[in-house]
């Protein structure tokens, strides 16, 4: 590779470019089915990949040293408008919609997805690492707040996934072993304080969570109806369009969060095997960006991206496994869903960005 | 300029490259992370698709078990005499699933020839499906006749795909007489469920199938809805129920009780006739509102049971403007109503006093201007005090107290009366009205304000508009020396079969504060005289009533006439002829009720719109003595 090549002048990845190509067309083909082939629902997810792909484009065309530098702006920015958010947005219904783009709506714990590891990166990359104890007690203030602003909406789905993406970074920069064991014990005590955030029905899920036979009728039921779809597909599955679960309406939320117990209804564990390659090869991809950029701050944000995306392959697949509690988590790029999708193009823009904007020593 | 610049010296001591190998350790190691967990991703689901594919193959052929929602019935609107204004009446459909019909117009063909399915139910279903899933029922024809449903029973094996399906409609018996007020529902739509959702209440509406749309309807609606129930249902492998396993009942919604006089609120449309206007009619000491007429109107029922688009249009397109609600959303010049107003904020600015009399030779003019502002009465009103200019509504005089107070303290004055803003009535869909001010000339209109439009705006013409609702708002807090109450709509709610009723807590904002409480009674004595008092310039409207009441006329010109011409009401097309307006209060001692009436080019305040308070008053009292000698 070198530096006049068509990518690094474009400020493309074409080999994640790729990547993700396939995974939308992927999803799109699972969507067609689970949505009951519902022909609009799939144009109108394939145009939201397609504005998302653009928003990718545009910010693989920012610079990382910009993103350095905006990076407080950029935070203080999105709280303001969490902010906002918190304090006129029960005025009136409908109030809480920011930004009606009529195929997109903008939602500001979306933008902290983003904002959060760009500024844990840039605070913790301008000294030395690993952090010191009050660098990164201060860098959990970074993240908190939002935090706590999101969950109060209430959206702790996001909430949740605003955190990873910090601790994330965190993780990166060399969080020493013995910190991250009392984070742990930390974070474990702080659950309590916590479900003091959740709603009603966010503490049912979690009830639910721990035995799901106890509320058949409620949420139990989707587990228990997930659960049949994945485990009646086989190795090779029931065929496309051909699974009974969803078509039947058993399974719910088909189409959003529980869309990989369609896939897996409908082509096995071998269209697992197939879609957790995808993401594999993509988190492979990202991890060697992020092993090879040039310095602390871009591979912070690159490593902290990367893992947080994974996190969230994880929880969704966990959750609809019934391995981990009903979180309002969807599947990264194949679940259907507006904002969400754009937010992670938008990290893999700033992957590319990262990656296109080394510079080579001449020899 | 970098936010968190790199300490130099630290850097110099450290090396770079110990902390890049620090980091690239970590990253080495998520990646052995994540192979780990998708390893064990990929275990889990490998027991469950193939170790357990037997035990879960089995379940899923025996999985017969569906959860069904069902919707909670809808909260009955009362008068608050308990007269039902809105009720669910039991109704039958036809629905199908549109994934498991082939052939849609072999279909539709068939079934004709057991039940009438005319063009606008193949409109309608063609719509509905196109937003529907697939596998989700579509009505195809609703308001089945019991003999229908009966037809289609006994040929019901003919048509495996096709359902009656039992539900509620709602109606309301009173229909276009409390469109305005209750509002109606209509099928949801993308716009709602993107509410819905948006308040997490996506699980709560899973069967419901109508939402209120406008009033108290639209307002109350999560009072209205309910909690939405769930059975647990065996089906067979088509996914037709076969019988009811477990089953939690919905919770009905609340029972609402409005404020409405519906006697009060009849006599009210009647007086208007079909004409364009707005009647609004409140108790200023708690807000109540008894009549809110907005004419014409339209019936709701047709939104209930789903309009066409034909009948839509034309109610869309109609001249006379029928689905705007006037009471809250007509935007009106408040023309002489605004004079006692006026009146009060020049006594507390200290601008006027009864004493003081102007000379009104029947125009006005500012000094070094050769425009002549025109009173209505051309001879003029001679030498007038604050209480004649009121009773008589001499313009000249109020042209000047106006130019005296200025627009910032007019602007200033009248704020306080809630002019410019949105009442607070319990219903959504206000308009401000507009009460203009420097601030708001200069951003709307990109020039400074004119001494000239201060003069205007003392006769309550120029920019100014009001709403009826704000000005019985503001009438009311006359008659209640400065109390600004909320306008309501909902007396209280119960449950259904629950015995008495939780009142809504009514909502006092504030309490305009004067420099000396009897400004507040010189104003309501000089209104109390523009009815009792001979040459008030609604006298006539008060002869022989058996109470006392005040109010003041207004007419508000809708075209500029030329300094020289006449305004010949018979020479000019009805669309542009003046507005009749009226405000008023009874009894004048003790207020009970306090009303704003607007006839649109309707002519003269005094004439038209004064009359149709009077009958409002005479109604509203006769009833409550003949209650009261029970």
């Amino acid at each position: 590779m070198n530096e006049n090549s068509l990518g690094y002048r474009i400020h493309i990845d074409f080999i994640l470019l790729a990547l993700i190509f396939v995974l939308c067309l992927c999803g799109l083909i699972i969507l067609y089915s689970a949505s009951g082939q519902n022909i609009d629902l799939v144009y109108n997810q394939a145009t939201k990949l397609f504005i998302a792909l653009l928003c990718m484009i545009l910010v693989a065309q920012v610079p990382p040293a910009n993103l350095n530098r905006l990076s407080l702006l950029l935070y203080f920015f999105g709280v303001i408008l969490l902010l906002l958010v918190a304090i006129f947005g029960d005025v009136g219904k409908g109030a809480q919609r920011w930004l009606d783009l009529k195929i997109l709506r903008f939602q500001p714990s979306e933008l902290m997805k983003i904002a959060v590891p760009i500024i844990v990166s840039s605070y913790l990359s301008s000294r030395f690492l690993p952090p010191k104890f009050l660098r990164i007690v201060l860098s959990f203030v970074f993240i908190i707040v939002p935090v706590v602003l999101i969950a109060k909406q209430p959206d702790l789905g996001t909430a949740l996934l605003v955190a990873i993406a910090g601790f994330s970074v965190i993780f990166i920069a060399g969080l020493s072993w013995r910190y991250l064991l009392s984070v742990s014990i930390i974070s474990a005590l702080s659950i309590p304080s916590l479900w003091h955030f959740m709603r009603e029905y966010q503490k049912q899920r979690v009830l639910t969570f721990l035995d799901p036979e106890k509320d058949p009728l409620g949420a139990g039921y989707h587990i228990i109806q997930s659960k049949i779809a994945i485990g009646s597909g086989g190795f090779y599955g029931k065929g496309w369009l051909n699974g009974t679960q969803s078509h039947l309406e058993f399974l719910p939320e088909r189409s959003t969060d529980f869309i990989f117990a369609v896939l897996c209804e409908e082509f096995g564990m071998f269209g697992v095997l197939v879609i957790l390659s995808i993401y594999s090869l993509i988190i492979f991809r990202a991890l060697y960006i992020a092993y090879n950029a040039q310095d602390a701050f871009r591979q912070l944000l690159a490593g902290g991206i990367t893992l947080s995306f994974f996190v969230y392959i994880f929880v969704n697949i966990g959750m609809v496994t019934g391995q981990l509690p009903v979180v309002g988590i969807p599947l990264p790029l194949i679940s259907y869903g507006g904002t969400s999708i754009v937010t992670l193009m938008a990290g893999f823009g700033i992957l590319m960005s990262i990656h296109t904007n080394r510079k080579f020593l001449k020899r | 300029m970098d936010l968190f610049p790199k300490d130099k010296v630290e850097f110099i001591l450290k090396d770079r490259d110990t902390e890049s190998a620090l980091i690239k350790k970590r990253i080495h190691l998520s990646g052995l992370l994540i192979l780990l967990f998708v390893t064990i991703l990929l275990s889990r689901i490998f027991s469950l698709t193939v170790l357990e594919n037997d035990h879960y193959t089995t379940k899923s052929k025996e999985n017969r078990q569906k959860i069904l929602p069902i919707a909670p019935i809808r909260g009955l609107i009362y008068s608050r005499d308990g007269v039902v204004l809105a009720e669910n009446k039991p109704t039958y459909s036809l629905e199908v699933i549109p994934e498991k019909i082939s052939d849609i117009d072999l279909l539709i063909e068939e079934l004709r020839g057991i039940i009438h399915i005319g063009e606008e139910d193949i409109e309608r279903f063609k719509k509905l499906s196109g937003k529907k899933r697939r596998f989700e029922r579509v009505p195809l024809r609703i308001n089945l006749s019991e003999n229908e449903v009966a037809l289609f029973s006994i040929n019901r094996h003919l048509f495996s795909s096709v359902d009656v399906v039992e539900g509620f409609i709602r109606h309301y018996p009173l229909g276009e007489e409390l469109v305005h007020s209750i509002g109606y529902v209509a099928r949801i739509d993308e716009s709602d469920l993107r509410n819905i959702s948006k308040l997490d209440k996506s699980s709560s509406y899973s069967a419901t199938t109508h939402i209120g749309k406008l009033g108290v309807e639209e307002s109350y609606e999560s009072y209205l809805h309910g909690e939405v129930g769930y059975q647990k249902v065996e089906v067979n492998a088509e996914g037709r129920v076969i019988r009811v396993l477990e089953r939690i009942a919905p919770q009905s919604g609340k029972n609402l009780y409005l404020t409405i006089n519906l006697s009060l609120q009849r006599i009210a449309s009647e007086s208007l006739g079909g004409r364009r206007g707005a009647i609004v009619a409140v108790d200023p000491r708690d807000g109540n509102i008894l009549a809110f007429v907005s004419s014409p109107t339209y019936d709701p029922n047709k939104f209930s049971s789903g309009i066409s688009a034909e009948s839509y249009n034309s109610l869309l397109s109609s001249k006379d403007k029928p689905l705007l609600n006037r009471v809250i959303q007509g935007k009106y010049p408040p023309g002489s109503t605004i004079k006692p107003f006026l009146g009060l904020v020049a006594l507390d600015n200290g601008i006027s006093n009864n004493e003081e009399e102007v000379w009104c030779p029947g125009w006005f003019t500012l000094q070094g201007h050769e425009h002549r502002y025109r009173d209505w009465k051309k001879e003029g009103h001679g030498h007038t005090s604050l209480d004649k200019a009121i009773v008589q509504s001499c313009d000249v005089f109020f042209y000047n107290l106006a130019y005296e107070l200025g627009i910032d303290r007019i602007y200033a004055g009248l704020s306080k009366f809630g002019f410019g803003e949105v009442s607070g009535v319990d219903i959504y869909g206000e308009s401000f009205g507009l009460l203009p001010s420097r601030e708001w000339k200069r951003n709307n209109m990109q020039q400074v304000w004119f001494p000239g439009e201060t003069v205007i705006l003392g006769i309550g013409q120029g920019y100014a508009l009001t709403t009826p609702i704000q000005l019985v708002k503001a009438t009311s807090a006359i008659a209640t020396n400065g109390l600004m109450v909320k306008p309501r709509l909902v007396l209280g709610i119960n449950s259904p079969g629950e015995e008495g009723l939780t009142l809504m807590s009514n909502s006092t904002e504030n309490k305009i504060d004067v420099k000396n409480s009897l400004f507040w009674d010189e104003i309501i004595d000089s209104m109390e005289s523009v009815v009792h008092r001979a040459g008030g310039t609604a006298w006539r409207s008060g002869l022989n009533a058996e109470y006392f009441f005040a109010g003041k006329t207004g007419t508000a010109q809708i075209i500029g006439i030329d300094q020289e011409e006449e305004y010949k009401e018979e020479d000019i097309a009805d669309e542009l002829k003046d507005h009749a307006l009226f405000i008023a209060f009874a009894p004048v001692k003790k207020p009970e009720i306090a009303v704003a009436i607007i006839v649109e080019n309707g002519g003269g305040g005094s004439k038209v719109a004064a009359p149709i308070a009077r009958k409002m008053f005479d109604n509203y009292f006769v009833n409550r003595d003949l209650t009261s000698r029970e």
